[in-house]
């Protein structure tokens, strides 16, 4: 993912539903990477938002016994990508928990490679969307377990929500293992929200905005659960949803 | 006059007719009590007039406090004093009990035109109402029901009723999944919130055990959708002997 010198077409797998005309604005785009020492634990928040479009790219590589935790939070006005690759040693240890909300007729997109090339390594990768209107809210994650890389540990969880028939999300958890004696689990499921919750928050007099704003933060939150700034985020994605319902 | 009055409710849900013409008027001080078998109709009452979508009514009215009930969205019935105690309270992962209680009591105290109630008031209203009924008032800061026992669930909905503080309450097997000592306590909490003058009480059970301790002023029976004999309290240990074939033919 170093930075291309083209425009990449919806051909490749990675830019499948991008929305090619915002990225357009803001190409090329530049590859931030980060590099753990062994041993070293670092957290870091990206929260994407604003009126234009935001794309960033992020490389990192963790040492052995490395520990990474990122939040991210995709809530801008416009079109939000973040794709990021994570090279793990051995005993690394990665986690992900990214939130989007999106409205209007935007797209909003977050693209993982995790690649576990090294034995003994986690990855814990948690994504939920909220999306209304004509949005679209893509997750296209890649979990690849290198030769050798036993007693690898890897997990993907992408649910997303749909306020409107008309919105899109589309999932896409995928694994690649090439060694024996691992564990990876992925999920995905896109629903609406559960209308017996609304009804009982309801009965209590909360009005049908309110109640649906509660359940949904709630839904977010799971995203950044027991990162350092939970309640910034969860405030933010609190505002964003105001925006979109 | 009467709290809640309803005539001739008729309603349907998914198609099928389920209430065919009930009335009943319950009077503020009063607690009424429906009994019936299965299928006759009860959930369907208290979700009807707590306004859960697909429970459509096609004829009959109900007035509540002088209002017009069913022209009122459920978050309204809730801010006019109406409280729907469910059979199978709902779990809300994520969400604290406190924090969806706050904004509820809140969000009904504007609809009602007073002032918000603070953190603080309402942590200390919260923390009086679940030792009232003996909840743990850790288990509030939890999400909404989530990994509450049968008995917790039902402890925690009284404690939501005491905190909201309602006119009117329907509770619907309220006493359903409690033990002998539970089934006190929820019978003590609720005589201590709702037995008031100006307040009043439908509760849905089947058993008699639960109106040992909520006594009630009156008490239905429910069968097809239609109230087939109401009487004193002496109608549920009527009911309790001779079981509702031989009450309702």
């Amino acid at each position: 993912m170093s930075e291309l010198a083209t425009l990449p077409t919806r051909h490749e797998e990675d830019w499948r539903y991008a929305d090619l005309a915002a990225l357009e604005t803001v190409w090329p785009v530049a590859t931030e990477t980060l590099t753990l020492a062994p041993g070293e634990q670092a957290t870091r928040t990206l929260v994407l938002d604003g009126d234009s479009a935001v794309v960033r790219d992020l490389a990192v590589t963790l040492g052995a016994g490395a520990e990474f935790d990122l939040r991210v939070l995709n809530a801008g006005k416009a079109y939000g990508r973040l794709s990021v690759r994570v090279v793990l040693a051995k005993g690394a240890q990665f986690r992900f928990g990214a939130a989007q909300v999106a409205g209007g007729e935007q797209t909003v997109e977050i693209v993982t490679e995790v690649v576990h090339a090294e034995p003994d390594a986690v990855s814990n990768q948690i994504v939920r969307q909220v999306l209304g209107g004509r949005a679209t809210g893509n997750y296209l994650g890649r979990v690849l377990v290198e030769r050798g890389a036993i007693g690898t540990d890897g997990s993907q969880s992408v649910r997303a929500m749909l306020l409107d028939r008309t919105a899109t999300a589309n999932a896409r958890p995928e694994l690649e293992i090439y060694a024996d004696d691992v564990k990876c689990a992925h999920g995905c499921a896109i629903g609406e929200l559960d209308r017996e919750g609304l009804f009982y928050l309801a009965s209590r007099g909360l009005p049908p905005a309110a109640a649906k704003a509660l359940m949904l933060q709630a839904f977010l939150s799971e995203a950044f659960a027991g990162a350092p700034d939970e309640e910034t985020l969860t405030a933010a994605a609190l505002a964003a949803l105001e925006d979109v319902l | 006059m009467s709290l809640l009055s309803i005539t001739d409710l008729a309603n349907e849900v998914a198609g099928k007719p389920i209430l065919k013409g009930l009335s009943l008027s319950i009077g503020a001080g009063e607690i009424h009590a429906i009994m019936g078998p299965n299928g006759a109709g009860k959930s369907t009452l208290a979700y009807t007039l707590g306004g859960r979508p697909g429970y459509e009514v096609t004829g009959g009215s109900v007035t509540f406090a002088g209002e017009d009930l069913l022209a009122m969205e459920p978050h309204e019935r809730a801010a006019a004093g109406l409280f729907l105690g469910f059979q199978y309270p709902v779990e809300i992962p994520g969400v604290s009990t406190v924090q969806f209680l706050r904004e509820a009591l809140n969000a009904q105290r504007k609809t009602r035109g007073e002032e918000p109630l603070s953190g603080g008031a309402f942590l200390k209203l919260a923390r009086e109402k679940a030792a009232l009924l003996k909840l743990d008032p850790e288990m509030l800061k939890r999400p909404v029901n989530v990994g509450f026992s049968g008995g917790e669930k039902k402890r925690a909905e009284m404690v939501q009723m005491g905190v909201l503080d309602p006119k009117f309450a329907i509770l619907d097997e309220t006493d359903s999944g409690l033990d002998i000592d539970a089934l006190r306590i929820v019978g003590e909490g609720i005589n201590a919130i709702m037995r008031k003058p100006d307040k009043a009480v439908l509760l849905i059970t089947h058993y008699q055990r639960l109106l040992d301790y909520v006594k009630p002023d009156f008490v239905h029976v429910l069968a097809a959708g239609r109230i087939v004999r109401s009487g004193g309290p002496e109608l549920a240990l009527e009911l309790e002997e001779q079981g509702y074939e031989a009450v309702v033919a």
